[in-house]
């Protein structure tokens, strides 16, 4: 089965946030953005959850920071105490770069393997792209036709988008499903007005 | 709310659009392969091959192939290691540091001098290895249980200390530069003829980046982390390597100054060599517009900083030695360094240490040479700026050659003194080293963007040329109307909801 969307596409990243804020006013839902910048209060505009892959990485760094003192302290005091020019077997000073790199290993890695399986990121599953043109100089704002299915929804969509700066609007089948976003809670006040 | 003023210089010229920047970019990786390539490249891998066979033959018949000798056991290969590791630091303080302290400059140069990064702690990374002697039994630096005791590594050791260090920092680096890389391969993917062979390649290594908001929102987030973990980690780098020398009892090298000393010395070699590759880049490449001279400027700010740390580091050094009053310390900076045949030794009534010219060329190198950039002309000039790169990695090598060999050739035993010198090996494995760097990275400059093509492009608005210039004339005009810009930004906001006459300077958020 193939899933439709209406596509907007705009040639600026401002007039791409004002219309994300006017479609959030009106009462849409924006399924998905496609920038080719990271554009600053984007993901404001459009309601979405806020990331916690900063609190992944403070829990993978809690981890390595544990990997490091416990695994030194098991094997050079518990295993092998081997006295190294006078200083104790518990030597925690002597610990602190290994903890530090092993800290700083652990997160980085432990966040990087997160970002690339929470974005579905994979070598082998060809992705499917919603317009070539949003990696160079183009703006797509992407609504969802599950959503909006009756006809004058999708006709008021296209005329909203052209309202607000759209220089084309298009429609787009995908044999996969776009992943859906979070959204925060404050939205569904906003998404249950519209109906 | 953030406001670039009209008087920062523009960091992108030209009057690019975005999609300007997509194409000047992105065509360095596409169309014919160019001639100064090719040849750059066959030059640049015969001399890796110099390097490989030099190792082989290392391997084969041992170390004592080397120089190196029972009193001089750390020479060469250990200065090279050093050197290597310092030029890997320009990189991480690019994209990390300058990421936290928000200087815009970076997206002009962060992606190169992070390739750099890596290829040069690779480069490193084999000194250490090879000077093991049996590398086929190198993983015993590893913790790890094992059948002999088991006998575990020495955690109290900083040569552990840097196994960690050095595959930490290579790892951390790796996947910051890889993940940034992401949106910019995703670029030139979408630029190939759909079904293409290219198609495919940079699909797989784009690892299907879309740029969705909620990928952008992450990205920002690992970014951040990523550069706010990089920043100690790449104070702690060299200052572990530092810990090599400083932990130990030999004079010259058990010095507390030398982490911040190390940190800062490797930094000033990372941007001379930064400098020196991208001034040739910008040149082939027909990058002017994205590294203009406001980057080379602000490059050679951080080398006259920098250089001049190292330069104090240098003097503190000496001058502790002396005011110690310690025999032995006294005797490695007068004797084994300072000394020259001519002013010096004169002075001091002594005979000219043995590797005088090794000292004197580090501090003409590192010290005087980097106070020229005191003068703006200077900073600016591109010819001046290329050749001082060049000038500081060699004095920097020497600073490492200094503290090394210095130290050592002359022991607490003077039956055991000893001169060194280099055999064709060494030398052919260091020369090799440069070989694989190059060729890393001109294969780097041919198949990735060079430049960060979505940071570039992020700074636009607030950093190119035709906007700053537009928000300059906005300002004149209200200056001469005699509206303060608050004024103006005030009753925008009020009448419009925004800021928006200003270009989009003003609610574009940095």
């Amino acid at each position: 089965m193939k899933h439709k969307y209406i596509v907007g596409i705009y040639d600026d990243d401002d007039k791409l946030v004002d219309a994300v804020k006017r479609f959030a006013q009106e009462g849409y839902r924006v399924h998905e953005c496609y920038t080719p910048f990271p554009v600053h209060g984007l993901d404001i505009a459009m309601n979405l959850q806020d990331t916690r892959l900063h609190t992944a990485g403070f829990v993978y760094g809690a981890t390595g920071t544990l990997t490091a003192v416990i695994t030194m302290t098991l094997i050079q005091v518990m295993d092998w105490p081997l006295i190294v020019g006078g200083k104790p077997f518990f030597a925690l000073p002597s610990f602190v770069p290994i903890t530090f790199e092993l800290t700083v290993l652990f997160a980085a890695v432990g966040m990087t393997v997160t970002y690339y399986l929470r974005n579905g990121f994979s070598i082998f599953k060809p992705v499917e792209i919603v317009d070539r043109r949003t990696t160079d100089c183009k703006f797509a704002l992407v609504m969802c036709c599950k959503q909006y299915n009756k006809d004058d929804e999708q006709q008021a969509i296209r005329q909203l988008m052209r309202e607000t700066g759209a220089e084309e609007v298009n429609d787009r089948l995908l044999n996969n499903e776009l992943l859906p976003n979070l959204y925060k809670h404050g939205d569904e006040h906003a998404h249950a007005a519209h109906h | 709310m953030h406001y670039s003023s009209p008087i920062r210089e523009p960091l992108i010229q030209g009057n690019r659009t975005y999609a300007d920047i997509t194409e000047d970019i992105a065509k360095g990786t596409e169309g014919k392969v160019g001639m100064i390539w090719v040849v750059a490249t066959a030059i640049s891998a015969v001399v890796a091959l110099i390097g490989v066979l030099s190792i082989a033959y290392t391997v084969w018949k041992g170390i004592g192939v080397w120089g190196a000798n029972r009193t001089v056991d750390w020479a060469w290969d250990i200065t090279n290691f050093v050197w290597w590791i310092g030029i890997g630091h320009a990189g991480t303080l690019i994209s990390a540091i300058l990421l936290l302290f928000r200087q815009k400059w970076r997206t002009g140069v962060n992606r190169a001098a992070e390739a750099m990064t890596i290829f040069a702690v690779i480069c490193a990374g084999l000194f250490p290895v090879f000077h093991m002697g049996r590398v086929w039994i190198g993983f015993f630096i590893f913790p790890y249980p094992n059948t002999r005791g088991p006998l575990w590594v020495n955690f109290n050791s900083p040569l552990l200390w840097d196994v960690f260090a050095i595959s930490t920092y290579f790892t951390v680096s790796l996947l910051f530069w890889y993940t940034g890389l992401l949106p910019d391969i995703a670029t030139v993917r979408d630029r190939t003829k759909e079904g293409s062979f290219r198609e495919r390649v940079y699909q797989i290594l784009s690892f299907g980046w879309t740029g969705t908001a909620k990928q952008w929102q992450r990205f920002e987030s690992l970014s951040l982390i990523l550069a706010g973990l990089s920043t100690p980690l790449v104070l702690s780098v060299h200052s572990i390597v530092s810990f090599d020398f400083a932990t130990s009892v030999i004079p010259g090298w058990h010095t507390t100054i030398f982490p911040p000393y190390f940190v800062a010395g490797a930094i000033f070699s990372g941007f001379a060599m930064v400098l020196t590759l991208m001034l040739i880049a910008r040149k082939v490449m027909s990058l002017e517009n994205y590294i203009t001279i406001a980057h080379v400027e602000s490059m050679n700010k951080i080398i006259v900083l920098t250089g001049s740390i190292v330069g104090i580091a240098y003097i503190t050094e000496f001058f502790t030695a002396w005011y110690s009053v310690n025999t032995f310390e006294r005797w490695v900076f007068i004797r084994n360094r300072v000394a020259d045949p001519y002013i010096f030794g004169p002075l001091f009534g002594v005979e000219p240490a043995p590797y005088w010219w090794a000292y004197w060329s580090m501090m003409t190198c590192n010290v005087i040479s980097p106070q020229f950039f005191w003068i703006k002309a200077l900073r600016r000039n591109l010819w001046v700026t290329f050749i001082l790169s060049l000038v500081i990695n060699v004095g920097m090598w020497f600073e490492r050659f200094v503290i090394i060999v210095t130290s050592l050739h002359r022991d607490f035993l003077p039956s055991s003194w000893a001169y060194y010198s280099p055999t064709w090996v060494e030398v052919g494995i260091y020369v090799g080293t440069m070989g694989i760097f190059m060729t890393f990275f001109l294969i780097f400059c041919r198949t990735l963007p060079v430049v960060a093509i979505a940071e570039v492009k992020s700074i636009l608005k607030t950093s190119g040329d035709q906007y700053i210039a537009k928000i300059g004339q906005e300002e004149t005009d209200l200056h001469n109307r005699g509206v303060s810009l608050a004024d103006k930004a005030i009753h925008d906001v009020e009448h419009h909801g925004h800021g928006g006459h200003l270009a989009g300077a003003l609610h574009h958020k940095d």
